[in-house]
């Protein structure tokens, strides 16, 4: 297992190395000068062309990435183009909110999914069953921003119960935390729980016709035991591999919903450095973003063994 | 009754007791405290370095003027307590009001306002101008200094009060110091707010309090000039990028103001009844076509004015603000209403000659090549202006080949003097805040120097010995003379197009009072009941 986890540590490297070269590239070959947008509406070509080589952007591309990639290989990720701060300083403001935002998400999704699925597919072809899989197909089908729209409309400025928007620090006052976190994890989750539920669906249906259940039934267990003992424990590795999946949707879905919510996190981090064109950034968001995402497909990999003892690495 | 009854009512009366006692402290405590929100997120805090509104409005807090605009556009003194000049108009002697302190304690003085100005000057265009006249500066002693003039200069009090960006906000000498094209690393001023660091988050919110040691000046406030006398403990900037979520927010009461809501959600704040519409900037803004004077065919002259006689100035209005009580259809390049203000004669610019257009592009030579047309998809109020010159100019017998993308490809492309099949362009739209445009020494769209010229490089010797002229002139009626000429002269060459006015009220909670009007919003006079 030790070994699994080095080699996979270690081939973290490459994929880093592609992605930033990718990221980097492809900032430079896209159209947009940041230069242009600090000049402002009233700059000259001149004050332009002052600004970009402040910032060491009229230098060749090569040059720019190696004196980019040295510094990252010396952990320095740089300062921003336009906020007066490191990029490491700003992650580390901008993080909390996306991290609380992702957490809430995914225990929401995976607490309500999980026996949505389960009941789906224990009563497979009722009005339960279809109900579910009709709520997946919506929570697929309507967009994260008309989902937190809505919500917004009932919940907010309707009933007045929840904030409009905004963000409560955890450690400030943890009630208010959770009063803004309600609506966007819901927003946030209505994908999330669709995909889980589906999959959740799927798997435990295919493991209810298997022979060990009905030898599970035989032996006279109860329904509850023969589905969250024998069922989902078995069904358990498809869905560990969608909620892995998932991660990416809602690292996107986070995005829109920090942006609709007016969350301070990472999501809109990334949107303000797009707009702007601020890439030192974007950079090094993107390559965070990356490596959360490789990590946690490792850690799905590793719980894979706690729920099917047959995988070994 | 029991021991357990009489203790749960107990408890609940407590209870109740402590979240009503909670709540009337939040309410009392909210109501020291504003919550506002701007036109877009402010990363930068430097409003030299930028010309970013958003970061204009930040100077207005913390910042203080020697000099500023008045409700009826007239310049009147603000950190400087009386002034003179010598009697061939090229010695300035300013003596600075008793009591100005930067936040930190020190004394404002001569020594801090000599390198304020000289930053700024280094950076925005009326400040450029007035730099090329200074021959030095002097401080006299802590109070008083002098700016010695090469020669006249007619505009010296309209530079230093100029209301826009960017701003001749005075800083402390080191900070002032600092290289103009570097951001300043630190926050101190002498307006009426105190920015606080520790609490401000860019990309969540920005924190100011009241500065306790600010002494207004003791006129009424009117426009940014007078009393800047501070009825709120808190300002709190928050950053809300979405339009519809401001007005949410608005609406449930989680903000105070908003500086300018989209033109479409008015009429929701409008049937709401605890939210008003505030006209806090009576001088709006005006939408700008530009061409590129550098490549064909608007580097003809007879081209560019074939393209001028296409112009309906109220098509772009209905098209991107709808509501008429929200724009003014007029051909006035210095904004109708201000002392330079002057029709453009033959009804130019509002009514359209096609006929004429093509005859001229005839005689031209046109050659049918499609004017590169670039069309910013971002910028709401922009995104349907393209759109329109596109019908218009094809009306008038030209072809078009509108190109959409972002505002930042947009400003990124406009820098470049390539043919447009080289990704260079033709022609591309903007907006301005009325105030950055009432004199021909402010209006960055006049400049006609050729490489110093704003994008689009028109040159043009008459045009510039006409702006020099004005730049001289002492005289108001001359001036305004002057100012008329360089209009006629804009028409003409067609420099550029003024393709309307508008305005974009504010929204504030009914609880709210006091918002001046301004070309700016800014904070202090307002109360919160």
């Amino acid at each position: 297992m030790i070994d699994f986890i080095a080699r996979r540590l270690v081939s973290i490297v490459p994929v880093l190395a592609v992605v930033a070269i990718f990221v980097f590239l492809m900032l430079r070959l896209t159209p947009g000068d940041p230069a242009a947008v600090i000049a402002g509406d009233n700059a000259t070509s001149d004050q332009i062309a002052d600004i970009r080589a402040k910032l060491g952007l009229d230098l060749p591309i090569w040059q720019q990435f190696a004196i980019w990639a040295g510094d990252m290989l010396r952990g320095n990720f740089g300062e921003s183009f336009f906020f007066k701060k490191t990029v490491a300083e700003l992650i580390a403001q901008r993080i909390e909110p996306t991290l609380s935002l992702a957490i809430c998400t995914l225990i929401l999704a995976v607490v309500v999914a999980v026996p949505l699925g389960v009941i789906a597919a224990y009563r497979h072809g009722s009005w339960v069953d279809r109900l579910v899989m009709g709520f997946s197909v919506l929570g697929f089908s309507v967009p994260v921003f008309v989902i937190g729209y809505c919500l917004i409309y009932v919940f907010a400025i309707d009933l007045g119960w929840l904030p409009v928007q905004g963000y409560t620090r955890i450690g400030v006052d943890f009630g208010s935390f959770l009063e803004h976190m309600v609506l966007p994890s819901v927003s946030l989750a209505v994908v999330y729980i669709a995909l889980i539920a589906r999959i959740t669906r799927a798997s435990v249906l295919e493991v209810l016709n298997e022979d060990y259940i009905r030898t599970a039934r035989a032996k006279g267990l109860s329904n509850r035991v023969v589905l969250m003992r024998h069922a989902l424990r078995n069904a358990a590795v498809p869905i560990l591999t969608v909620i892995g999946i998932g991660i990416a949707l809602l690292i996107g879905g986070a995005v829109v919903t920090e942006s609709v919510y007016g969350l301070p996190g990472l999501g809109r981090l990334t949107i303000e450095a797009v707009l702007s064109r601020d890439f030192p950034t974007i950079q090094a968001v993107i390559l965070l973003f990356s490596v959360v995402y490789v990590l946690i497909n490792l850690l799905i990999d590793i719980a894979y063994t706690l729920f099917d003892p047959r995988i070994r690495y | 009754m029991t021991k357990t009854t009489i203790n749960r009512r107990a408890f609940g009366i407590l209870t109740t007791g402590a979240i009503v006692a909670a709540a009337t402290s939040a309410r009392a405590q909210d109501k020291k405290v504003l919550r506002f929100v701007q036109n877009g997120n402010m990363s930068i805090l430097d409003p030299i370095w930028t010309t970013a509104y958003v970061t204009r409005t930040h100077g207005y807090f913390i910042y203080d003027t020697l000099f500023a605009m008045d409700a009826n556009n007239a310049i009147k003194p603000q950190m400087v307590d009386k002034w003179e000049v010598s009697p061939d108009k090229t010695e300035w002697t300013f003596t600075l009001r008793d009591g100005l302190e930067w936040h930190d304690g020190k004394p404002v003085t001569s020594e801090d306002c000599i390198p304020s100005i000289k930053r700024w000057g280094a950076r925005d265009a009326m400040g450029l101008k007035l730099m090329e006249f200074v021959k030095d500066f002097k401080a006299v002693d802590a109070k008083t200094f002098k700016m010695i003039l090469k020669e006249p200069y007619g505009l010296v009090l309209e530079s230093l009060g100029k209301p826009s960006s960017n701003v001749p906000f005075m800083m402390p000498k080191r900070i002032a110091e600092t290289d103009p094209f570097k951001q300043i690393d630190s926050q101190i001023g002498s307006g009426p707010f105190v920015y606080v660091n520790a609490e401000s988050k860019p990309g969540e919110k920005h924190v100011y309090v009241k500065n306790p040691k600010y002494k207004p000046r003791s006129e009424a406030p009117s426009g940014l000039s007078g009393g800047k006398v501070v009825k709120i403990e808190r300002v709190e900037i928050i950053e809300m990028p979405d339009p519809q979520q401001q007005v949410n927010a608005i609406i449930a009461g989680e903000i105070d103001l908003i500086e300018q809501p989209p033109h479409d959600l008015l009429p929701i704040m409008k049937a709401d009844k605890s939210v008003q519409l505030v006209d806090w900037n009576p001088l709006g803004q005006q939408f700008i076509y530009r061409m590129n004077h550098l490549q064909p065919p608007f580097n003809n002259p007879k081209i560019r004015q074939a393209a001028l006689l296409t112009i309906r100035q109220e098509d772009y209005l209905k098209a991107t603000v709808g509501a008429p009580e929200y724009y003014k259809v007029s051909s006035a390049a210095f904004i109708s209403g201000t002392p330079n203000a002057f029709d453009t004669p033959n009804d130019l610019l509002i009514k359209p000659n096609f006929e004429k257009s093509k005859q001229l592009l005839k005689e031209a030579g046109y050659d049918g090549t499609p004017i590169v047309l670039m069309q910013s998809t971002t910028l709401p109020v922009l995104t349907n202006t393209a759109p329109v010159t596109k019908a218009l100019l094809e009306q008038g017998g030209f072809k078009v080949d509108m190109q959409s993308m972002d505002w930042q490809t947009l400003v990124t492309r406009r820098t470049k003097k390539d043919p447009p099949s080289q990704g260079g362009w033709n022609l591309f739209h903007t907006f301005t805040v009325a105030a950055d445009i009432l004199n021909p020494i402010s209006n960055t769209y006049m400049v006609a120097q050729g490489d110093k010229s704003w994008f689009g490089w028109p040159t043009d010797p008459e045009m510039e010995k006409l702006r020099d002229a004005y730049s001289k002139e002492t005289d108001p009626a001359k001036a305004k003379e002057l100012a008329h000429s360089v209009q006629n002269r804009a028409v003409e060459t067609a420099q550029y197009a003024w393709i309307g006015q508008w305005y974009g009220p504010g929204a504030a909670r009914k609880n709210i009072t006091g918002w001046l009007k301004a070309p700016v919003p800014v904070m202090w006079n307002i109360e919160k009941a």
